[in-house]
């Protein structure tokens, strides 16, 4: 209704504008990917390759240096998954059930603990590196996958906590209620209440989690060792090597393969990450 | 039993809690402690500075031209990312063919890590073989850019690829909350003859405020905390011409052997946070009432 008033041309074409800028790096990327190192020199950013050439990807995958190590994104990209899986397992359960005593069980002064809580989320968590070292290294952590494990299950605590927290207080009380009179206990209720109402909210925080723990930077340069080093850590090193010869196409298929997960995600459950995004600006 | 129910819940939170309030608070004392010490590379509680570290952090020029980047970058980055996001969810919201197709390719760099990003860009905005060869290609002889390279502009590479990543986040948001304004008050100004331009500026920004207002607090404190960007686009360089606070405190803590110092700034960009998010935080819990 308020369309017909504004020339539909003008509004397609900024639109269609505004794709093209957001497309245009990941066809770069794919683009400069597929060529050789002669292709890159003659032709320019938006020139298509001359054919689908994968020797960059292999480069990338399995044989590319950085510095003295060539094994290429491999090992790194092992480590992430390694890392990742439980990291988002854990902290998403570890939420529901703090989310599920903040809505349910409350009690005198919950709701000043969880307000406590919600500063983790915005904290800069560079306050935390210089203590979290330390105490990694006390446990004897420091440079494991383990202790990168455990620090993304803590920092990630008090997101999850909010999403689970907010959901649940949104379930009629009464449901709960009802089933404490028939006799149900904590664990009871949920499991066989609450868990099984959970779903859409366990997609959003499973995707949350999982985006913000494969694209983590910080925690994985600051806190991992030669051999713990998740993707981030390895692309940025090789995409910042300072060799003779820069391999853009090696470095463009990195990237890809880096972005690959957290995208094949998005592309299948766009839905949920979108929540996840406003759920997480919008507080209370 | 009874008891025993009473306390189970309270006993099922602790070990989250103790954790979470130790990671958050215990972790921010300790940092604040550090900062005080005339800790290097390894941390020395025995060797209290006082204030020292923060007075020498506030004569380093490498922490004024940070502080300056950060302000460069967080104006035009929230600035920008507003601008364009609520621009496409406006477009958008006019009963677009395509429509979810749009919004999917508007948002994709959100899923992607600042390093993916970063590298990207870093390929796009090299000075020879990038967008200036592009350029030229297309006829432009005399077209050059060299941003990434130049100490005075490479922070401004940092602000392109920041938007492109972040604008989208925008226009979700925005085009949520234009999508929960009730019709008919668009309808009863346009009979009273205002035009749309005037309807947007009038009617809808007022009502998008909270909107607004939550985007550019997420947006702001992102800004602050943006460390993977400007180290896989520049790594702070050329030098440390775009160092920002988060880089700074990197390398100082981890590569420069200067712990102390590297907590001190840490402190800084937590009250810099601290003074956006807790006010946020306290009416966004004040306002809800205590409804269970």
């Amino acid at each position: 209704m308020i369309a017909k008033h504004l020339p539909r041309v003008l509004i397609y074409g900024v639109l269609l504008v505004a794709a093209f800028f957001f497309l245009a790096p990941l066809y770069v990327m794919l683009a400069t990917s597929f060529k050789d190192a002669e292709q890159i020199r003659s032709g320019n950013l938006l020139s298509l390759p001359n054919a689908l050439n994968f020797d960059a990807w292999a480069l990338a995958w399995s044989s590319a240096c950085t510095g003295v190590d060539c094994r290429g994104l491999k090992p790194y990209f092992v480590n992430s998954v390694i890392m990742a899986v439980p990291a988002v397992l854990i902290s998403t359960a570890w939420g529901a059930i703090n989310g599920y005593v903040l809505s349910m069980w409350k009690f005198k002064g919950s709701e000043l603990l969880f307000g406590f809580m919600l500063f983790g989320v915005f904290m800069p968590f560079q306050v935390v590196l210089l203590p979290m070292s330390q105490v990694l290294g006390f446990f004897g952590l420091s440079s494991s996958l383990t202790g990168l494990i455990l620090v993304h299950c803590i920092a990630g605590l008090a997101g999850t906590t909010l999403f689970f927290r907010n959901y649940y207080t949104a379930i009629p009380k009464e449901l709960v209620n009802a089933a404490r009179i028939d006799g149900a206990g904590f664990w009871r209720i949920f499991y066989r209440i609450v868990i099984p109402m959970s779903t859409p909210i366990l997609m959003v925080t499973l995707i949350w989690q999982f985006t913000n723990i494969w694209n983590d930077f910080l925690f994985g340069v600051a806190f991992s060792g030669a051999d713990s080093k998740p993707i981030t850590v390895g692309l940025n090193n090789m995409a910042n090597t300072s060799s003779s010869v820069k391999s853009y196409n090696v470095d463009m298929a990195a990237a890809v393969i880096a972005g690959l997960p957290t995208m094949l995600v998005y592309v299948l459950a766009g839905q949920y990450f979108v929540k996840g995004l406003t759920a997480g600006a919008v507080k209370g | 039993m009874k008891t025993f129910e009473n306390i189970l819940p309270k006993l099922v939170i602790a070990p989250g809690f103790v954790l979470g309030f130790a990671f958050i608070y215990g972790f921010m004392i300790w940092n604040g402690v550090l900062s005080v010490t005339g800790s290097r590379m390894l941390p020395n509680y025995s060797e209290f500075v006082g204030l020292e570290q923060y007075a020498r952090l506030w004569e380093m020029d490498r922490w004024i031209v940070a502080l300056k980047n950060l302000g460069i970058f967080s104006v035009l980055y929230v600035g920008g990312s507003m601008l364009l996001g609520m621009g496409l969810a406006i477009f958008l919201d006019q009963k677009i063919r395509f429509e979810g197709l749009l919004r999917t390719v508007y948002l994709y760099p959100m899923a992607l890590s600042f390093i993916v990003t970063g590298t990207a860009w870093k390929w796009i905005l090299n000075p020879s073989l990038g967008l200036e060869k592009l350029m030229h290609d297309l006829g432009w002889a005399s077209f050059s850019f060299d941003w990434l390279v130049q100490s005075d502009t490479a922070i401004y590479c940092v602000v392109i690829a920041g938007i492109w990543q972040s604008a989208g986040f925008a226009m979700a948001l925005s085009l949520a909350g234009l999508r929960g304004i009730d019709d008919s008050i668009i309808k009863a100004a346009q009979i009273d003859g205002a035009s749309l331009p005037r309807i947007y500026w009038r009617i809808i920004l007022p009502i998008l405020r909270p909107v607004v207002f939550s985007t550019v607090l997420v947006l702001s404190h992102l800004s602050i905390k943006s460390f993977d960007l400007v180290m896989a686009l520049t790594a702070g360089g050329p030098g440390y011409a775009s160092d920002v606070p988060a880089t700074f405190m990197y390398v100082m803590s981890f590569t420069r052997g200067q712990i102390g110092l590297g907590a001190a700034s840490a402190t800084m960009m937590l009250a810099t946070v601290a003074a956006i998010v807790v006010p946020y935080l306290y009416s966004e819990l004040r306002a809800k009432p205590h409804d269970r």
